[in-house]
């Protein structure tokens, strides 16, 4: 259970100049989403361990933890697109171009340590094209990566058409499925508690995580505050774009099969991690505590159903009301926690509220 | 703000730098891989088989087919669960939703924690699912392909429906039964590269040398490249072509079942006999409304049955995968293991009027 909410600052988005009525109220900090979700997660481990026999083995959460790798890796950036209140849904296309990328290239004879940092530059301009078009062309994040989610993959099926190619060299298939020697944490579970701690840091720590919480919250505003709303937002593009090339190399690695078709759909488990790590879909309020919660939540749980012979359809159950919970609930709490503090005309009339 | 492209392409110029440096010093490649890459250690020492051992009671075996709900994995695995039951073994089917080529590793993974004694497989890709079934084989788990093999190494046998030469040769004796060994017949296949396809072709052809078919003649081999539209467009094109043609094989599904819906239409009717490989859903109309008399496919519920057996008795040290070992698979009889642990079912299973309305698939 290496990483978890420990990462988070969790006094910290109260530093966040939230918009006026989000619930502030001494019940708000105890039933702060997130922690709530840190709860679920230890209830779920505790009664996995006692009702599963295998679930606590350590290869089972190995392979578990290892499992959630690429998603987790992704999520480290959505959650920062998303506190900004912007969106990434052609992650997983990336992920699909890198992998057959290093697919089409190594088959071609190229050198593995050529290969890898090329196509990381590969999904670094996949960013930057997302973050053009929403930054110099001010169209809306989600519609322009609806579109790029379908360029990318197409040009996946271009360069790599239905083939699958495999055998990449052991070495580095190690790195990707084995674990650190003498413990049972996969390097890509190791890589990804260094980049969180980073991540967590620049989000809840310094001036340029503070303004992504401004910029969500209200983006006028954080332009008149002086802050360079655009470039901080092609910075973020241009890093989704980039780790979801990386997180392309370690999935390719890790099924040791290089594939267009490959993370199909791993989008909308990277966002439901988010959103159900209560961060705002509307931008400017998280913690990248939750959003780990979150991803850990949703594997174990599926792992869990998984041991328990529970069927695919209602795992999608599950996780889908899950989801929509987790949506929920802030608000019901937040509107709850507004309408004690008795509502004065000018605080009911201000909140831009959905 | 004109700064930051600026910095950005100099990044960019730094890294391709460093790239195109690290392309020169050389690497690791797919020759050198493949150059370093040593005598690979086998997952587990060759057992030794006990043909005389009984199957064990209460084998715990789980199919994992390519996706679940997909009618003809149902058929399949079902069959698989009820030989189970006459070994007293427990079977269940668990599988993902999609056919995506790493959706069945985490089901391998927990199959693995449920201390499974076989886990039988039809893999979406031979290679994805590798890492976890060699993990799944070092714990002692038997691992057994079926419909779709995984990598070799990666599993100790392979259920396979039919070898190309019976699917071949056995496609030309049909059509020779049904045309009284006599006439112009031709081929329609799907693509002009599949290998299975070629495969097929090609011992079509050499059955076709027999002297019993030396009145019978292969005017022409053509392709729809799985396509409906382009099957049925081909299909019309022979019938104009060659006007004394007496009968065609499509060894695809998507062809059978294109050129049976453009001879039900036309004049041809009753005049062309049509055979090949495809399945009782899509050509169950055709051989009601005669334009079809026989197809043929393997028994998907035989290769299912066939899997259970074979899973049960490698679980239970009858045999080990080995080359020449034999095995009872219950009301199937004896079968026997060939190269590279491969079963093969056995005949294509021939599809006619009087039992189409058993399958549903």
């Amino acid at each position: 259970m290496a990483p978890d909410v420990t990462t988070a600052d969790p006094a910290d988005d109260v530093k966040v100049p939230a918009p006026a009525g989000r619930g502030r109220s001494p019940f708000g900090r105890f039933l702060r989403w997130d922690v709530l979700v840190g709860v679920l997660l230890v209830l779920v481990f505790i009664g996995g361990s006692a009702g599963s026999p295998g679930f606590a083995s350590i290869d089972n959460l190995s392979f578990a933890l290892g499992d959630l790798g690429e998603i987790a890796l992704i999520a480290l950036a959505m959650t920062m697109l998303v506190v900004a209140a912007e969106v990434d849904l052609s992650v997983a296309s990336v992920l699909g171009l890198s992998s057959a990328l290093v697919g089409a290239l190594w088959d071609a004879g190229w050198a593995i340590e050529t290969i890898i940092p090329l196509v990381i530059v590969v999904g670094a301009v996949c960013g930057l094209v997302n973050g053009l078009l929403v930054t110099r062309l001010g169209l809306p994040s989600l519609a322009v990566t609806i579109g790029t989610l379908a360029l990318y993959r197409g040009l996946a099926y271009v360069v790599l058409g239905d083939r699958a190619i495999a055998e990449f060299p052991q070495q580095y298939a190690d790195l990707a499925v084995g674990d650190v020697p003498g413990t049972p944490i996969p390097y890509p579970v190791m890589l990804f508690v260094v980049l969180a701690a980073v991540t967590g840091v620049v989000l809840h720590a310094t001036g340029f995580g503070r303004s992504l919480f401004a910029i969500g919250a209200q983006e006028e505003a954080a332009l008149f505050a002086g802050i360079r709303v655009k470039r901080i937002k092609l910075i973020l593009f241009v890093l989704s774009g980039t780790v979801a090339a990386f997180a392309g190399v370690v999935y390719t690695l890790r099924y040791g099969s290089a594939r267009a078709d490959n993370g199909v759909g791993l989008e909308l488990a990277v966002i439901a991690a988010v959103l159900l790590g209560g961060v705002d879909f509307d931008g400017g309020k998280g913690t990248l505590g939750g959003v780990i919660a979150g991803v850990l939540l949703i594997g174990l749980l599926r792992n869990l159903l998984m041991l328990n012979d529970v069927s695919t359809e209602i795992q999608s159950i599950v996780t889908g009301l899950l989801l929509i919970i987790s949506v929920i609930t802030p608000r019901l709490v937040a509107a709850a926690g507004q309408r004690r503090r008795s509502p004065s005309p000018t605080s009911s009339s201000t909140p831009p509220e959905s | 703000m004109f700064t930051f492209p600026r910095r950005l392409a100099s990044t960019a110029a730094l890294v391709s730098m460093v790239t195109l440096g690290l392309a020169a010093c050389g690497g690791t490649t797919k020759d050198s891989a493949a150059q370093s890459t040593g005598a690979p250690a086998s997952a587990a020492a060759p057992a030794s088989a006990n043909p005389n051992a009984p199957l064990k009671e209460g084998l715990k075996i789980a199919f994992l087919p390519k996706q679940i709900n997909n009618p003809y994995e149902t058929i399949v695995d079902k069959a698989g669960i009820e030989a189970a039951k006459e070994f007293k073994g427990e079977a269940k089917e668990v599988g993902p939703s999609d056919a995506s080529a790493s959706s069945q590793v985490s089901y391998i993974n927990t199959l693995i924690q449920q201390q499974q004694d076989a886990i039988l497989i039809a893999a979406n890709d031979a290679n994805a699912v590798c890492g976890p079934l060699k993990q799944a084989m070092s714990k002692g788990v038997k691992i057994v392909s079926y419909d779709s093999d995984a990598a070799k190494d990666c599993r100790n046998l392979f259920i396979n429906q039919a070898d190309s030469e019976d699917i071949g040769r056995s496609q030309v004796k049909m059509l020779a039964d049904m045309i009284g060994n006599k006439g112009e017949i031709a081929i329609l296949s799907a693509t002009a590269n599949a290998t299975n396809q070629n495969a097929w072709i090609g011992f079509m052809k050499d059955e076709l040398t027999k002297p019993e078919y030396k009145d019978m003649k292969l005017v022409k081999v053509a392709y729809g490249d799985d396509d409906d539209q382009k099957s049925f467009q081909e299909t019309q094109g022979l019938l104009q072509a060659y006007p004394d043609l007496k009968g065609i094989i499509s060894p695809t599904t998507v062809g059978i079942s294109a050129a049976a819906r453009y001879i039900s239409g036309s004049k041809y009717k009753g005049k062309i006999t049509l055979t090949g490989l495809g399945t009782p859903n899509q050509m169950r109309e055709f051989v009601k409304d005669g334009t079809v008399q026989q197809f043929a496919l393997w028994n998907p519920k035989d290769l299912g049955y066939l899997a259970g057996y074979a899973a049960a008795a490698i679980a239970s040290g009858q045999i080990t995968g080995a080359e020449g070992e034999k095995f009872t698979a219950g009301k199937l009889g004896e079968y026997t293991v060939g190269k590279d642990g491969e079963v093969i079912l056995g005949k294509p299973f021939v599809f006619k009027a009087d039992n189409i309305d058993e399958f549903d698939f």
